[in-house]
């Protein structure tokens, strides 16, 4: 439509509007740019006061991605129509694609490539840094860690959330108590990690204990413990317990979504001929609700296999309690060795590959929102 | 047992368990956030629970002994009988008094205490003024001493935390819907495939990437920067956000975007007067996930802001004080009660958005 009334003007016109167009259409971009430009050199270089420099990040970062959006699109626009049509799907899915390949895609054969050198990168030894992680007594520790931490932190986790979830359910209490399991979800790792260093915390014999723990162990008349460092490997389990405390909620709003989606009849019908509410828990509502216990583990497995945060606070990865996630840290940053810090994270996607691919195919068969 | 007896046992039974799970659960973050509230030497001394009423010795007077006085037999003091290493552990007297030695063995002071009710309920705002302000304060030693210690400056940190935090939660939110609307109603060669491969990137644990995505920001110089630690935000949260939009949005009805067609509406428009809208529940479900995540996060701020203190956040400096000063409780519990503030009331006062979202999935794979 537009073509057809721009060739009846005379050439002269068309001419000039045509150069007019596609000098906006470049000079547009171009101001866009140079002043999203202006605006990271500002938030790079600028000595403003905290407060300013956090509102124009802000505006910056987001009202940036927005306009960029905006920019792109209405050039897109100004194009002939077959044309758009061709290209404007990729200016929708592109960001998102091109953010990933680069974030995610590009890095993990990066990343694969890189453990299969040497630890400055120098020199390719295969599979020579996979034979020494797997035999290495120190990286055998970890390992074990890894299932003590997906092995109980998962078992826990489920445990209590079903308990709390069948508990609240028929409690008239039931959200506020569900409010207070759910708390710590929205507690960092860091800040539990100093909650729980204060619960540990161990003073001399000789002075009061201030840490919760040791205060009712000496009470009891034990000695003072350093708890996370205490005799190994069962100082991991005071780790593993700061996790449970964490995402107990988390198992105990699936669970909780799932018992209110048992058919009440089923129940009734249970309780009428006879059942009593032991028989009713454990042979009914358990098996109707299998498939949420399934994704809350998988789901809890993968969290366990790929903790860190905890970690690190509490003990550094260091009295034994290293796990994958630490040890590739060290081995990456503290150690400088690339080679086996990058096959840490390949093993690391391994073992979480099968576990993720079971969970998207529970998700999938469930609706989703 | 009758019916109804049964009935109230049950009940008693399931609230009593509840309460006492719930009782186990708060008691941490109330050890913390009461502590955050005592004085730097009360924390130091005594444990948070002595703010209750608790029965303690405490100290009614004082005696010297005369300095005659054999220090290394067994003394009757009181008339009770014992010797120096005992009355240093206290001894108590037959009228329910205790005598503690106090100081070395030659200074014979000795305390009289009684055992009486009482509270170490002195609460006091400074240790919250010590570690915003990162002003230098003076202290008083037990001995009378005085002594000038740094304290904090966490609300640059907290600033740091919320410039970091609210882009980083927008714009993977915004890429992601685009992108959700591109693959659910528009039609492009390797639509399928490309959509599989978003799918499978959901594995991708982020240790992975950090590496080599350190080395690009050093060549790009950007580490350090706030859009460093946006985009990598974005390209961790993206491929979730992605697949949970695209739930959502393929799943609106379609005569509604068909009569927007027809009424020659383009993409552009519809998705930001349409789709935008019509998705606003599930684009704050999946906004609350990401806010907490970024602002709980430590290991992508550590890696990618390391060690620049100006734009340091929340976690990373509450991170250094645990490791540089652990033992300064006083420091540790106000700070850490501050980095929880903002979470937990975007978390209480969005729960439902939050239970939705995890019900839909939203779990950093």
């Amino acid at each position: 439509m537009q073509s057809s009334q721009e060739l009846r003007a005379s050439p002269f016109e068309w001419l000039t509007a045509t150069v007019g167009r596609v000098l906006i259409s470049i000079l547009i971009p171009l101001i866009t740019f140079f002043g999203l430009w202006q605006g990271f050199l500002f938030l790079r270089d600028s000595q403003a006061p905290k407060f300013v420099i956090v509102v124009v990040a802000i505006l910056w970062g987001v009202g940036g991605v927005a306009l960029l959006y905006f920019v792109s699109n209405w050039l897109v626009e100004q194009l002939p129509g077959r044309m758009t049509r061709l290209i404007q799907p990729f200016l929708f899915v592109g960001p998102a694609l091109a953010i990933l390949i680069w974030f995610l895609a590009l890095p993990t054969i990066r990343t694969l490539w890189i453990s299969l050198f040497n630890s400055d990168s120098s020199q390719f030894i295969g599979l020579g840094n996979y034979l020494k992680v797997f035999t290495d007594p120190n990286m055998l520790e970890v390992f074990r860690n890894n299932l003590l931490w997906m092995v109980l932190g998962t078992t826990f986790c489920v445990v209590f959330g079903l308990a709390v979830a069948i508990l609240a359910d028929r409690s008239r209490f039931e959200s506020f108590a569900k409010s207070i399991i759910f708390l710590p979800m929205a507690i960092s790792f860091v800040g539990a990690g100093v909650i729980w260093n204060f619960i540990y915390e161990v003073k001399d014999k000789a002075d009061a204990q201030i840490g919760l723990l040791n205060a009712l162990w000496v009470g009891l008349g034990g000695e003072p413990q350093a708890w996370t460092a205490l005799i190994q490997p069962w100082n991991n389990l005071f780790l593993i317990l700061i996790v449970i405390w964490l995402q107990t909620g988390y198992a105990m709003v699936l669970f909780s979504a799932a018992i209110k989606g048992v058919p009440g009849e089923i129940l009734e019908a249970a309780r009428v001929d006879g059942a009593n509410e032991w028989q009713v828990l454990f042979q009914i509502m358990i098996p109707q609700i299998m498939g949420t216990i399934i994704t809350v583990s998988t789901t809890l497995v993968i969290f366990t296999l790929k903790i860190f945060d905890v970690v690190i606070v509490m003990t550094g990865g260091q009295f034994g309690t290293s796990v994958i996630a630490t040890e590739f840290y060290r081995q990456y940053f503290t150690n400088r060795d690339f080679g086996i810090g990058s096959t840490i994270a390949i093993i690391l996607l391994v073992a979480v590959i099968p576990v993720m691919v079971y969970n998207l195919k529970q998700f999938s068969e469930r609706e989703a929102f | 047992m009758t019916p109804q007896r049964r009935n109230l046992l049950g009940t008693l039974f399931v609230n009593g368990l509840l309460a006492l799970i719930c009782f186990l659960w708060l008691i941490p973050t109330l050890g913390l956030f009461i502590s955050s509230f005592r004085d730097r030497f009360d924390i130091q001394t005594s444990g948070w629970w002595t703010i209750l009423p608790h029965r303690e010795w405490l100290k009614v007077s004082e005696m010297e002994l005369p300095a005659d006085q054999d220090r290394n037999q067994p003394m009757t003091i009181e008339g009770v009988t014992a010797t120096f290493e005992e009355f240093r552990e206290g001894v108590q007297t037959p009228d329910g008094k205790r005598l503690t030695w106090v100081g070395n063995r030659r200074l014979g002071k000795i305390e009289v205490q009684e055992l009486r009710w009482t509270t170490n309920a002195n609460f006091t705002l400074e240790n919250y003024a010590n570690v915003l302000t990162g002003k230098e304060y003076t202290i008083k030693l037990a001995d009378g001493s005085e002594k000038i210690e740094k304290g904090d400056d966490m609300s640059g940190a907290f600033l740091n935390s919320i410039a970091v935090s609210v882009p980083a939660t927008v714009i993977p939110i915004l890429i992601a819907a685009f992108a959700a609307y591109g693959f659910a109603w528009m039609n492009f060669p390797g639509r399928k495939a490309l959509f599989i491969l978003i799918i499978a990137l959901l594995v991708v644990p982020l240790q992975i990437a950090l590496v080599p995505i350190l080395r690009d920001y050093v060549t790009l110089d950007l580490n350090g920067t706030f859009l460093a630690v946006w985009l990598a935000h974005t390209g961790f949260g993206l491929p979730l956000a992605t697949y949970l939009l695209y739930n959502y949005v393929s799943q609106l009805p379609k005569d509604i975007l068909e009569s927007a067609f027809i009424d020659g509406a383009s993409h552009f428009t519809i998705f930001t007067r349409l789709i935008i809208p019509l998705s606003v529940p599930a684009l704050a479900s999946f906004a609350i996930f990401q806010f907490l995540w970024v602002w709980n996060d430590y290991l992508v701020a550590l890696i990618f802001i390391g060690a620049k203190p100006d734009v340091q956040v929340m976690t990373m400096r509450l991170a250094e004080i645990v490791g540089s000063r652990g033992s300064d409780w006083h420091l540790l519990t106000a700070g850490a009660f501050i980095s929880m503030l903002l979470p937990l009331t975007v978390f209480f006062s969005l729960q439902r958005f939050f239970v939705r979202g995890l019900l839909a999935g939203s779990v950093k794979g």
